[in-house]
């Protein structure tokens, strides 16, 4: 522990690390120290001023964001002279800032409101003519209102040391400097909205929020983002059961207050007009809408019939649906089905990971892992493109902890920017890459070692291997694609004991029925089994639901409860922000199918099934609380000999501004989709 | 015929770094070295760094860009055995409303300039150097550039300095149009290419300065002044002043006078005296109203208080500054008013724009002044004027708030009455 | 985009004086003497200069807006800059800059028709005890009248 001394601040005596900066300790002891420019984790500017407090014996006022404290140090936060130079502050900051928040849409959750309205003055006493010029568009979602803007330069920092992006600058000089977008005009970047987010005033604006609602008409509900495997959460403000925004300015859950594109603004796909409401039937005419009472009776008999008689059944399951979803679903295939054929489409091979690590403890890296691990090595992934929270706190670690960071990739990535060492290999070579990086390796304190699909099978068991080799502490993170890959994974939606994969299934011939939950797998495949019966549950149409028999609407993960686990296998809960008419969650579905059936497979109510995976699922006895409050317990998995399974993984390489099968559904994924959203195309690294 | 210098100079100055102005081809190698030129970079090349710094402080050498820093210890910040190389930067982005002494030094005697840095990188161990002189001096950059090529023919810079070993590389930078480069932290940004924004401190620039290097950052008249002092000896350069104030300075002495020039003085020279013998007394035979004692940045001072010796301690305990030597002296009929206005204006359009109190003080106030000078004041305006100006002092990220502030305060305080009497002709209300 | 012999050879030089991997400061020096040749910093400037000191066109575009002889568009073949600062103020720089506007019949920034002049206010330029004081391009003239002014400009005018 570093050194502990003692100071004074407000006749309050407090014991802080010694180094440390005023305006934290102050803050961590309950004292208010106000600033627009200072913002945990990023640089310090002491631009804004704010944050001026009276220290003894120092003639001048000084910023408490840059003063380290000291022992014997006597701070006073709320004198005369300090107040008033808040005041003094402020009224300058008011001169040229326009007061419209009446049409603002920062007004009611502004810093710069809630400042002046705690330290500032009531009265105005500048009658000259402010600075003005006219509001801009940089992207499809970003607007930027310079004679708003106060000049604090998160967004510059947010942009550039958070995202890696550097997509902001400074323009301009004096009264007239402003935020300035990296294409002249325009932006070209992210588009991942953390300037905005991180804006304290009404300058920087959403253009998919702006106008909609004043903030205090929401209703705010945090849940986990839906789109990659990450598992950020996603603050969604809700009115009238219509998702309006989404954020993470509390900086609650793993992500602080990151978010990309898709957890910020992906979450149209809710409302988007394709979304089917209704039950469909295949007919001659195409597919027809039918009641839930029928769809569900006539489900429910062919699935009786085919069981009576022993048929064959294949079950794919979702990588965005719940673990309890997930967990029921499994559980109704192998005992109200009677079938071993279950799978999911898998993207990482977490079957030969688990067994190869097996006997191991605590091999498997957190998300908060990688912002702490010494050395990180990235193989055969662009992160910033398919992982993008990963990425941030491996941009983090090296921030603050400086990281030695390797990549070994079949192209330039982002995080070759900050790399101590950075391999271009062959496609299929990765592993051979990644051994000649060893004498580097071993002199490392530990090591995170993240993977994509390129290393699967015998090639990660000799990654594992070469991990051993080091001698030092080393985990994993295995790289699966969507919200719930794991999930799928761990609640056993897997040909076990000898069940046919997806793939397998798709190629039979001899298939009576396809329950397909949540999946596109007749996207760019056929299916072999021309007699089969097909049931889809889904959000859309989808290619494989098109060839339905029968279809179910679906709720997505922004209107249902339960749980989910992400890539690092931490597991958080949802919320059901919104909903839309005529869809059931996907457990609801299936355990009205199975009580249609005469099944009795327990109750299908999310806590229900969360506690019956907790005691039965290997290593999801996470703690209830813990989760309860926003937590994300991380599971142990089996620590066990984990057989092969049949099939091969595949990531779909997604990339920022795609996402699966929702992709098309999202019109601002579809607006702002450009260059970077390409993989391994990223590497502008210029300082 | 005697060389056509900008002034011409006084019986009364005391010459030492400017006593080759006056010689024909002052600015080439030849005259340098056929007067005194590099004896004084040879005697410290037998000295020890420690040696050299001693002889500095001994010499009571203060900054000449105006905040008036002692050199010698400036000097031994510098860590000579800090792993990362150590760079020199001369600051020759003489900006300062009021200053335009480096631009002789420059133009008239470069190779004294040179020979300053190289005494310099023999104190702190550096082998490269940079001179940033500012956008606008744009001839100057190509005599200095000039003056460094002959030198490096000659053998006065590169891997062999005079023969002796010593190896020095040095470059101009030219800035751009910024006054806020003067500032130390700000130059050094530009000079890697950035805005001219100030850095925080600490790291101090001596620690890690250009490019993260120790880094040692004078003006042009400091650098200049070290041959001398090595050459004669710290004490004797420090015997033209007067205690803690050492030495001589290049006074810029402008506004209402007969004869505006630069002359070198020694520290504690009378103001008065400037300003009637050196200054060849007020310009028709006006009263003198005001001095502004060393550039626009520095409270002025009323007639009754010049009556003052001209050093660094004399100023502070008048309530100024000595600043960067740059004297502009105001005679009876000189509007206050639109001498605050016109300083205000300055600072406010070179303001770098990074810190709230500056960027939107000093625009302010420009606006209040522009619109009180117009006739549009109003009686409140004259105490709003004093209290935003202390709103910005000592509350800046740097000192060009406090450049704006002081001037104005001081004007406002000690020429209330003009502002009162403006009022009388306000024509429109506001 | 190339620019004249010699301002190439300039560049080449310039690039060799920073310590290793810091062409960025080459930036403003690229900046300053190709805006003199090139007329003023266009947008092709700006790339040029991020690709020879290998920067993001937005860290030379930020220093563009900063500088106040960095100009996006072009001045006159003679940029006529009038002093009007303290030193100035006192000895006529205003009324030597309000004959300048008055001659040449354009503001401050701005250029006169037939793209010969152009005219600019500005701040110190460090001629304090020779004021009033006139940069034409950058040329000192100090002590200037308005008559010594108008000798001035027409020299330039017949000079074409």
């Amino acid at each position: 522990m570093a050194e502990q001394i003692k100071l004074t601040i407000d006749g309050k005596e407090i014991q802080a690390e010694k180094g440390a900066l005023l305006i934290e300790v102050a803050r961590q002891n309950g004292i208010e120290v106000p600033a627009f420019c200072y913002h945990e984790g990023y640089s310090l500017k002491a631009a804004c001023r704010m944050c001026l407090v009276e220290i003894e014996k120092t003639p001048k006022l000084q910023v408490g964001c840059t003063t380290p404290v000291a022992d014997g140090m006597v701070v006073h936060t709320d004198s005369d002279i300090v107040k008033r130079a808040r005041k003094g502050t402020l009224e300058f900051l008011l001169t040229n800032h326009p007061l419209d928040c009446p049409v603002c849409d920062k007004g009611g959750e502004c810093e710069l409101q809630d400042m002046v309205f705690r330290y500032g003055a009531g009265e105005s006493r500048h009658v000259e003519r402010k600075v003005h010029t006219e509001e801009k568009q940089w992207s499809p979602v970003v607007f930027f209102d310079a004679p708003r803007c106060i000049l604090c330069y998160r967004c510059v920092r947010a942009c550039d040391e958070g995202m890696g992006v550097n997509a902001l600058g400074i323009g301009n000089r004096g009264v007239i400097a402003e935020i300035v977008p990296n294409h002249h005009d325009h932006l070209e970047c992210d588009e991942c909205g953390a300037c905005i987010d991180i804006c304290p005033v009404g300058a920087l604006t959403s253009g998919s929020y702006r106008y909609q609602t004043r903030p205090w008409e929401m209703e705010h509900v945090g849940t986990i983002c839906t789109h990659c495997a990450d598992g950020c959460k996603t603050t969604l403000g809700v009115r009238n059961d219509k998702i309006l925004r989404g954020n993470n300015r509390d900086r609650s859950g793993i992500n602080n207050e990151f978010l990309c594109v898709k957890g910020r603004y992906a979450f149209d796909f809710v409302e988007h007009e394709e979304r089917l409401q209704s039950p469909m039937i295949k007919t001659a005419n195409g597919h027809e809408p039918i009641s839930w009472a029928k769809a569900l009776d006539i489900v429910a008999n062919k699935f009786s019939e085919t069981t009576l008689k022993s048929g064959k059944f294949g079950v794919i399951g979702s990588n965005h649906a719940t673990n309890e979803e997930n967990y029921f679903l499994a559980k109704f295939a192998r005992q109200g089905l009677n079938t071993k054929n279950i799978d999911h489409r898998r993207s990482g091979d977490l079957a030969t990971l688990f067994d190869a690590l097996s006997g191991k403890n605590d091999a498997l890296a957190t998300t908060t892992d990688l912002y702490n691990a010494k050395a990180v090595l990235v193989i055969g992934a662009d992160l910033a493109q398919q992982h993008p929270f990963l990425s941030f706190q491996i941009r983090a670690n090296y921030r603050h902890h400086q990281a030695h960071i390797y990549t070994v990739t079949t192209g330039p990535v982002r995080e070759d920017n900050q790399a101590v060492s950075s391999l271009r290999v062959q496609e299929g070579c990765e592993l051979a890459g990644v051994q000649s990086l060893a004498d580097k390796l071993k002199a490392e304190g530990d090591l995170v070692i993240v993977f994509g699909d390129a290393i699967q099978g015998d090639t990660l068991r000799k990654l594992v291997a070469f991990g051993d080799s080091l001698g030092i502490p080393v985990k994993y993170v295995g790289l699966v694609d969507d919200s719930n890959s794991r999930g799928a994974f761990d609640m056993g939606l897997v040909p076990r004991d000898g069940g046919l994969s997806a793939g397998q299934m798709l190629a039979a011939t001899d298939l009576d029925v396809l329950y397909v939950v949540g999946e596109n797998p007749l996207k760019n495949a056929s299916l072999g089994s021309k007699n089969a019966f097909l049931v889809v549950q889904d959000l859309f149409m989808t290619e494989t639901a098109k060839q339905a028999d029968i279809v179910f609407p679906a709720a997505s993960a922004y209107e249902k409860n339960g749980t989910v686990t992400n890539v690092c296998g931490e597991v958080q809960k949802l919320k059901s922000a919104a909903k839309v008419m005529g869809t059931k969650t996907d457990l609801e579905i299936v355990g009205l199918i199975a009580k249609e059936m005469g099944l009795n497979l327990g109750i299908w109510l999310p806590e229900k099934v969360l506690e019956e995976i907790r005691n039965t699922v290997h290593g999801y006895n996470v703690p209830l609380p813990v989760l309860a409050t926003g937590g994300a317990p991380q599971t142990a998995p089996l620590n066990g000999r984990v057989a092969a399974l049949p099939g091969t993984v595949k990531s779909a390489n997604d990339t920022l501004f795609t996402s699966g099968s929702l992709t098309p559904y999202s019109k601002i994924l579809n607006e702002v989709m450009e260059s970077p959203g390409q993989l391994y195309s990223s590497g502008k690294g210029q300082q | 015929m005697a060389k056509a210098l900008f002034n011409q100079p006084s019986p009364l100055e005391t010459k030492v770094i400017s006593q080759r102005f006056v010689l024909e081809g002052s600015e080439t190698l030849d005259v340098y070295l056929a007067n005194d030129g590099f004896k004084a970079f040879l005697k410290a090349k037998e000295m020890t760094p420690e040696a050299i710094i001693e002889e500095v402080k001994t010499s009571g050498l203060r900054g000449r860009g105006g905040a008036g820093f002692p050199t010698g210890m400036k000097w031994s910040f510098v860590p000579r055995n800090h792993p990362k190389p150590r760079v020199i930067v001369v600051n020759a982005d003489e900006s300062e409303p009021g200053c335009c002494k480096d631009r002789l030094l420059i133009e008239y005697d470069p190779h004294q300039l040179i020979e300053g840095i190289l005494i310099a990188s023999l104190a702190v161990d550096s082998h490269v150097g940079y001179i940033y002189v500012r956008g606008e001096y744009r001839y100057l950059i190509t005599k200095m550039e000039r003056a460094i090529e002959e030198a490096y023919k000659r053998g006065y810079l590169g891997d062999n300095v005079a023969g002796t070993g010593w190896k020095f590389d040095l470059t101009v930078h030219t800035g751009a149009g910024a006054y806020e480069c003067g500032e130390e932290t700000a130059l050094l940004d530009s000079l890697e290419g950035k805005r001219g924004v100030p850095r925080m401190k600490p790291p101090f620039p001596a620690v890690a300065g250009a490019w993260g290097m120790p880094t040692l950052l004078n003006n042009v008249e400091t650098y200049s002044s070290v041959p001398a002092i090595i050459r004669d000896g710290g004490a004797a350069y420090a015997a033209h002043g007067t205690p803690k104030n050492g030495g001589t300075r290049l006074l810029c002495l402008s506004g209402h006078v007969n004869k505006p020039g630069v002359y070198e003085i020694p520290l504690g020279y009378p103001m008065m005296k400037a300003i009637n013998d050196l200054g060849g007394g007020m310009r028709g035979g006006k009263k003198l109203k005001a001095v502004v004692p060393g550039g626009s940045s520095c409270p002025v001072l009323t007639a009754p208080e010049c009556d003052i010796p001209m050093d660094y301690d004399s100023l502070a305990k008048a309530g100024s500054m000595l600043g960067a030597g740059g004297m502009v002296v105001l005679d009876e009929d000189t509007d206050m008013v639109g001498f605050a206005l016109r300083v205000m204006r300055f600072y406010q359009h070179e303001s770098c724009g990074w810190c709230i109190p500056c960027r939107e003080g000093t625009t302010w106030l420009r606006k209040i002044l522009q619109r009180f000078y117009d006739g549009h004041g109003r009686k409140e305006d004259i105490p709003m004027i004093g209290e935003l100006s202390k709103n910005m002092l000592g509350r800046t990220f740097c000192a060009l708030g406090d450049a704006a502030a002081m001037p104005t305060i001081s004007i406002i305080e000690k020429f209330r009455d003009e502002f009162e009497r403006y009022l009388e002709r306000t024509t429109v209300a506001v | 985009m190339t620019f004249s012999p010699q301002l190439e050879e300039r560049f080449a030089k310039l690039l060799t004086r920073y310590p290793a991997g810091r062409e960025r400061s080459a930036v403003i020096p690229m900046l300053m003497y190709a805006q003199d040749e090139v007329g003023s910093i266009t947008k092709e400037l700006i790339d040029e200069v991020a690709k020879r000191c290998k920067v993001t066109p937005l860290q030379v575009d930020e220093v563009v807006g900063y500088y106040s002889m960095l100009h996006r568009k072009p001045m006159g073949k003679f940029h006529v800059q009038v002093c009007t600062n303290i030193s100035c103020l006192l000895v006529g720089g205003e009324q030597l800059y309000n004959h300048a506007k008055k001659t040449l019949g354009i503001g401050h920034r701005e250029v006169t028709p037939d793209g010969q002049f152009s005219l600019e206010e500005v701040e110190c330029m460090g001629a304090c005890c020779w004021a009033p004081a006139v940069e034409i391009n950058y040329d000192f003239h100090h002590q200037v009248t308005p008559e010594k002014l108008d000798q001035l400009l027409d020299g330039l005018r017949k000079a074409q």
